[in-house]
């Protein structure tokens, strides 16, 4: 069984976060000096090779997008670091910058030096001021030390939006406009902030990168499971005995976490069924609970890793009323930009909520279904292609608990 | 070039373009709502949507850019029943009023619900209930029909750079509002209607006023005396099924006097007035040392928009009127007397491609003849539906003359209907006034066309005349920035508040492209060539009404009835 490995919380609990002398003590900044001596092409070779994948929830290869940015010419480049984390449940990004913010500021800095870029921006959760100052102290004391020269790194703070998130909806909000997603292509790495090639990535995501330049590729690329390598960090909530969060290799499996790191369902209770990835994840039920925590596994059940969030439900949940609530999440989430989610949220919502209520029909139930498909690849952005999986997957696994309250 | 399948169809077209563009060029139609040809990509509506091979996701036809070997496929049951589902999606939200709504039969929706056959919505039908918008005289927003593809905000944004709409709130309680107050009157809307254009759906339109007229015509007391202004006979084709300037102007006359106007008179013949008076004022600015650059003054909107951002600029405007204004001043008085008809029962109809002239109509100041001058505002597209519900069949009807004594028009007024046209109109007279020769080639064909601003020098034996021209408030925008700026350098600036001028009038048949303002244009011009007198101070109705009434331009008449003044808009936001 794989035990708890920590990459991107090395530092946690064995430094004072605000002290840059602690973290240079760890070996801290010297991933940043070895990078700025190595051939640009060659330093995003490495990333590429370590086959890190973005862990904001796409699972994009890390190194394959810095050298989309790395290609693009351009008189501006930006790296932006998505620390939005809306998604509830969640809370890794803030566990990173809270315990180690410099290990953020660090990966962003041999980005910023790997793609040519001169700007940063930390897109902080408006509901984190207290991190905007931890991470404008270490920038400072960065700054000091000589570690961002040539490049310029700021905090913004979240506009509060759950949609904000979505990396082009975040670029807009640091423009000072309405936070909507924009349609792709183009990708942010050709025209992202201000029309510039712009890297976004994830908070989680760039604390690793710094290992992966001191530790080698290989090293990283031998962890876990093969197509997508390293630990991932989970945050356990609901019906579970240990409420906290655990990095892991990816070769973990769900019920591992949820069984040896969760230590299972409290009360003696039954397990019913478990989402993983944030409001918009699956619902995974028992029978698939041997998956490994890794993207592609994940991806063939039906499933994301998302942003890590482990929700679990005993037996005594009633699924639909679960996913009624979920639905009314999205319905006040939507941006309103594109027609199938601004609308498609709604109806969702007030069909769960007919259904949750007694009173829908197996009618209602293919509406939803239809309804779902249809958002999931309609959609202008991930929040409304994503907003239906927990309905469709629900009626997929759970249509006992739909069945029982059907008129 | 790049490569790609379309259902089979194999098609090259230029890097960047969109499938939906490659779609078109080999015959493949594929539905639209929030696209519009000359705005900028939205991507919102989706109905837009196909299968490319290798995404599961389907993609934005109107966004997603063509690739080398793409092979896509717009006609897949997932890709109809998902357009399906969006439409069902929007209509369920929708009032489905078709029955009495301004755009029955012109409707991007209707269509696309009559062609995606749309009959039992599984969703309930809910709609919204807000409120209409009746605060102007001229523009009406049906929020509850907005579909909220944002066409109109980049219409009013963008194209006129008057910002009057914006977005509220996020998700299904998002709506378009006017910006910085609660209604439109107090927003910085100059009412050209552009966005009545730009809408595909009827959640915005004219103030409809039609049943005023078959009021006034229904009335004994009342003798009903239309003015038609020069854009408006080459796009009302269109509204009664015929290709533009395919109505001849005789048969327009007579069948206005068929559904039941007394007197059918025509602006063109103000139109040819106010290049008298205004010239005569630009040659006097010039001659005294007055303001310059002078603004031309016959656009509505173009006056709002002046009063409302550039306060500071009103003494560049020429004091002259309108055309219609102009008109409606004269009716009740010259031509009354004329006429001998009793002014008070004259009831003054404008037949005006324009939405702002509705506005101008109820100014306060508008009433230099001693009664309202102008009593009622239709659009070309009001007309047409009267014309339709008449039943009308034009291509049967025999031709009639217009009335006496404000009738008659040269090519000068004609022109005024299109962008530069006022400007060309002035430069024939001036230059005939100024250098006492006659001018051998009429056409200035430097101040015509869609560009966005044209620039003209103009040699008037030894006076070197520069002119600028600007159609649409965004170009407008950029000469006005340069005058307050100081460094302007022209004397003499005509703008339109309409793109391609008042054929693209925000009261004309919904236009769609700017490709069909063009269409017009050319229509404008080949009017122009065909008239027999094609200089203002040649007309001889126009002659006859400076000998016996007005006696000489700029003279004590004129400045009675033919010239206004200007009043800052002080918006409180602004
Ligand atoms: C609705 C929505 C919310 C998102 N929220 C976050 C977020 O809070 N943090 C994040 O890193 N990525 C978020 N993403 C994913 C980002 O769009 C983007 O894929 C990510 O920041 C890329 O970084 P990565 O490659 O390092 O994962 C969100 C996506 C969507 C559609
Ligand atoms: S999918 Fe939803 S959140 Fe995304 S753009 Fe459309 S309305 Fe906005
Ligand atoms: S806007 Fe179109 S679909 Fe809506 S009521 Fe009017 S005609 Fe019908
Ligand atoms: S009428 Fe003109 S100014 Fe007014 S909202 Fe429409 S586009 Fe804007
Ligand atoms: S008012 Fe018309 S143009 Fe404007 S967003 Fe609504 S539907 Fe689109
Ligand atoms: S036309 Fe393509 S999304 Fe609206």
């Amino acid at each position: 069984m794989a035990e708890e490995m920590r990459i991107v919380l090395r530092n946690y609990g064995k430094i004072d976060p605000l002290k840059i002398e602690d973290y240079i003590a760890q070996g801290g900044y010297k991933a940043l000096e070895k990078a700025r001596s190595m051939d640009r092409e060659a330093l995003i070779e490495e990333v590429k090779k370590s086959k890190l994948r973005g862990r904001g929830g796409a699972g994009f290869n890390c190194g394959q997008k810095w050298s989309f940015a790395y290609q693009a010419q351009a008189d501006q480049k930006y790296v932006v670091c998505n620390a939005d984390e809306g998604e509830p449940g969640t809370y890794k990004d803030r566990l990173i910058m809270e315990n180690d913010p410099h290990t953020l500021i660090e990966g962003m800095a041999i980005c910023a030096y790997a793609i040519g870029a001169t700007k940063g921006y930390i897109y902080c959760r408006g509901e984190y001021p207290h991190l905007v100052d931890v991470l404008n102290t270490a920038i400072k004391q960065a700054k000091e030390k000589g570690f961002l020269d040539g490049f310029d790194l700021q905090v913004r703070s979240g506009a509060g939006a759950y949609v904000c998130g979505e990396e082009t909806a975040l670029i807009e909000s640091i423009e000072g406009h309405r936070g909507e997603p924009r349609f792709k292509p183009p990708y942010p790495p050709s025209e992202g902030l201000w029309g510039k090639p712009t890297i976004v990535n994830n908070v989680e995501t760039f604390a690793n990168i710094p290992v992966i330049v001191e530790k080698g590729a290989d090293w990283y690329a031998s962890i876990g499971v093969p197509s997508y390598p390293g630990t991932k960090v989970f945050t356990l909530t609901g019906d579970i005995n240990n409420k906290t969060f655990f990095e892991v290799p990816t070769n973990t499996t769900i019920r591992e976490l949820i069984y040896k790191y969760g230590g299972g369902i409290p009360g003696g209770k039954k397990f019913k069924a478990v989402q993983i990835g944030g409001t918009s994840g699956a619902f995974i039920p028992e029978e698939l609970l041997d998956t490994p925590v890794a993207f592609d596994n994940m991806a063939a059940i039906g499933a994301t890793l998302g942003s890590g969030a482990v929700f679990v439900l005993d037996e005594t949940r009633n699924i639909v009323d679960v996913v009624t609530r979920i639905a009314k999440f999205f319905e006040h989430e939507s941006c309103g930009k594109c027609a199938p989610c601004r609308e498609g949220t709604a109806r969702m919502h007030e069909i769960m909520s007919k259904l949750n209520s007694g009173k829908g029909s197996a009618k209602d139930i293919e509406t939803l279904s239809r309804l779902g498909r249809v958002m999931s690849y309609s959609c202008l952005c991930g929040l409304g292609q994503a907003a239906p999986a927990p309905v469709l997957t629900t009626i997929q696994h759970f249509k006992a608990d739909y069945n029982a309250k059907l008129v | 070039m790049v490569n790609l399948t379309i259902d089979g169809i194999k098609v090259s077209v230029p890097e960047g373009s969109t499938i939906l563009q490659a779609a078109k060029e080999v015959g493949i139609k594929i539905p639209t709502l929030c696209y519009h040809p000359d705005q900028s990509v939205k991507a919102n509506c989706r109905v837009c949507v196909c299968e490319v091979e290798g995404n599961r996701l389907l993609q934005a036809a109107c966004s997603t850019p063509v690739t080398e070997g793409m092979v896509v496929k717009t006609r897949t049951p997932k890709v109809i029943e998902a357009r399906r589902t969006i439409l069902e999606l929007i209509l369920s939200n929708h009032p489905q009023d078709c029955l009495n709504c301004p755009r029955n039969g012109n409707c991007e929706l209707q269509t696309l619900a009559e062609e995606y056959f749309i009959r039992d919505i599984p969703f309930e039908h809910k709609v919204r209930g807000l409120a209409k918008d009746t605060s102007t005289p001229a523009i009406v927003r049906d929020p509850d029909k907005c579909i909220l593809c944002r066409r109109c905000i980049e219409a009013c944004s963008v194209t006129q750079s008057v910002y009057a709409l914006g977005l509220e709130d996020r998700g299904h309680e998002a709506m378009v509002v006017p910006t910085m107050g609660k209604s439109l009157m107090d927003s910085p809307c100059a009412m050209c209607g552009q966005c009545i254009h730009a809408c595909p759906v009827g959640a915005i339109t004219e103030n409809e006023q039609l049943d005023e007229l078959l009021a006034a015509i229904a009335d004994p007391d009342k003798i009903v005396v239309t003015q038609i202004a020069p854009a408006v006979r080459l796009a009302i084709a269109e509204e009664v099924g015929m290709k533009p300037g395919e109505m001849p102007m005789d048969v327009f006359v007579a069948g206005l006097r068929q559904v039941g106007f007394d007197y059918v008179l025509h602006t063109n013949f103000t139109a040819d007035l106010t290049i008298i008076e205004e010239g005569n004022e630009l040659l006097k600015r010039l001659n005294e040392g007055g303001v310059l650059p002078m603004f031309t003054s016959c656009s509505p909107g173009w006056i709002n928009f002046c009063e409302t951002y550039y306060p500071d600029l009103l003494d560049h405007l020429s004091t002259c009127k309108s055309p219609q204004q102009m008109f409606g001043a004269l009716v009740k008085t010259y031509w009354a007397e004329k006429m001998g008809i009793d002014p008070a029962k004259i009831y003054s109809v404008s037949i005006m491609p324009c939405t702002a002239k509705k506005y101008e109509a109820t100014r306060p100041e508008m009433q230099d003849s001693g009664y309202r001058d102008v009593d009622l505002v239709l659009t070309t597209r009001e007309i047409g539906r009267l014309f339709r519900m008449s039943g009308i069949d034009f291509t049967k009807l025999e031709g009639a003359p217009f009335d006496s004594w404000m009738g008659k028009y040269t090519g000068a007024g004609v022109i005024f209907g299109a962008t530069g046209g006022v400007m060309e109109a002035a430069l024939r007279t001036v230059y005939e006034v100024v250098t006492k020769e006659e001018l051998k080639d009429v056409n200035f064909t430097a101040v015509r066309g869609m560009e966005g601003i044209k620039e003209a020098e103009v040699d008037l034996k030894g006076t070197v005349v520069k002119v600028a021209v600007a159609h649409g408030l965004s170009n407008a925008r950029k000469l006005m920035d340069q005058v307050r700026e100081g460094k302007s350098p022209y004397h003499f600036i005509e703008i339109m508040a309409c793109p391609g001028g008042c054929i693209g009038g925000g009261g004309q048949p919904i236009t769609k492209s700017n490709a069909q303002r063009q269409v017009r244009i050319d229509a404008i011009y080949a009017e122009d060539e065909s008239c027999e007198i094609r200089k203002s101070h040649e007309n001889s109705e126009v002659k006859i009404l400076y000998d016996e009434f007005l006696h000489e331009p700029l003279g004590h008449k004129s400045h009675e009835l033919l010239h206004t003044h200007y009043h800052p808009k002080n918006k409180k936001y602004l």
